[in-house]
């Protein structure tokens, strides 16, 4: 065993026992923080494919921001935090059923690509260079300007649905006292 | 596999400061525990807080504005991991591309300027 296939093992188990443990804990908090361990490990996984910055957003986006705010979202509601419940309901066979159709397809799919394909091999550029393509590709008209474009307006909706939801309802009332 | 071990260069700096960064913080507990003599005693044993009394539960409840200020910490997040493979590539692009990296900022300033009249920044 090669070095990084000695990694690869280690960090793929820490995040498969952090991921059970985010469906295993009895505690909400607990549970969004194990979550962060379990991204964290993914994002290792990303480096270990040289993909630097899918790492680096791994790291920026799903534990900066989306496990913040998870957290966030958890400690607002006193009594969620609080309690303890029992961690399956009567719908579990769904969610069990799922996750083995998933795994199934996922193994069918895999078992289809070519052995010569799922080898490692370079990459024909350093990331460096891939990462200012990716830059050039963005905002080239040829490329992907539009979407990149769209993704903005994406964003500036989410912005403002996010806040329209999100808004405390006291705001509300002192610009009804404005009016 | 020690070949490819040039490509993951800007990593082995993190792969050596992860461990010594669990370690630095691993030691003083463990040896806390080890050196520290145990005599608890009920006054010992119970909550200080800079000398000053505990007041209330350890779980307590955030203001709803940290949730809004995390919504639009997580926006803008999403649009600096767009717009940082375009400042690499900054200096290979030509002014109409740039123009459309600041095209992508000013949509996006207009969704701050919304937030700011909206005074969802404000903190009450």
């Amino acid at each position: 065993m090669t070095i990084a296939q000695i990694i690869f093992i280690a960090i793929s188990a820490i995040t498969v026992i952090a991921s059970i443990l985010v469906v295993a804990s009895r505690n909400l908090v607990h549970a969004a923080l194990w979550l962060v361990l379990s991204l964290a490990g993914v994002a290792v996984l990303f480096v270990l494919l040289q993909a630097s910055f899918l790492a680096v957003v791994q790291v920026v986006i799903y534990i900066g921001a989306i496990a913040i705010l998870i957290i966030f979202a958890v400690m607002l509601t006193r009594r969620v935090m609080r309690e303890t419940k029992p961690q399956v309901n009567r719908y579990w066979w769904i969610g069990a059923l799922a996750a083995l159709l998933l795994f199934v397809t996922l193994v069918v799919i895999l078992n289809q690509v070519p052995s010569a394909a799922s080898s490692v091999s370079e990459l024909p550029l350093p990331e460096e260079d891939l990462l200012s393509m990716l830059g050039t590709a963005l905002v080239d008209v040829d490329g992907f300007v539009l979407p990149f474009e769209v993704a903005s307006v994406l964003l500036l909706a989410a912005l403002i649905g996010s806040l329209v939801i999100a808004r405390p309802i006291k705001l509300d009332a002192e610009e009804g006292d404005e009016a | 596999m020690f070949g490819e071990a040039h490509m993951h260069d800007q990593w082995i700096f993190v792969a050596f400061f992860l461990p010594i960064g669990f370690i630095a913080a691993a030691v003083p507990i463990i040896a806390a525990r080890i050196l520290g003599p145990r005599k608890p005693n009920p006054v010992k044993l119970s909550t200080y807080e800079c000398g000053v009394e505990t007041v209330g539960d350890t779980w307590v409840q955030f203001k709803v504005q940290y949730y809004v200020f995390a919504l639009i910490f997580v926006i803008f997040d999403v649009e600096a991991v767009f717009l940082f493979p375009w400042a690499v590539a900054y200096n290979q692009l030509q002014l109409y591309m740039v123009l459309e990296g600041v095209l992508f900022i000013l949509i996006l300033a207009a969704g701050l300027f919304y937030v700011w009249r909206k005074g969802a920044l404000e903190w009450s």
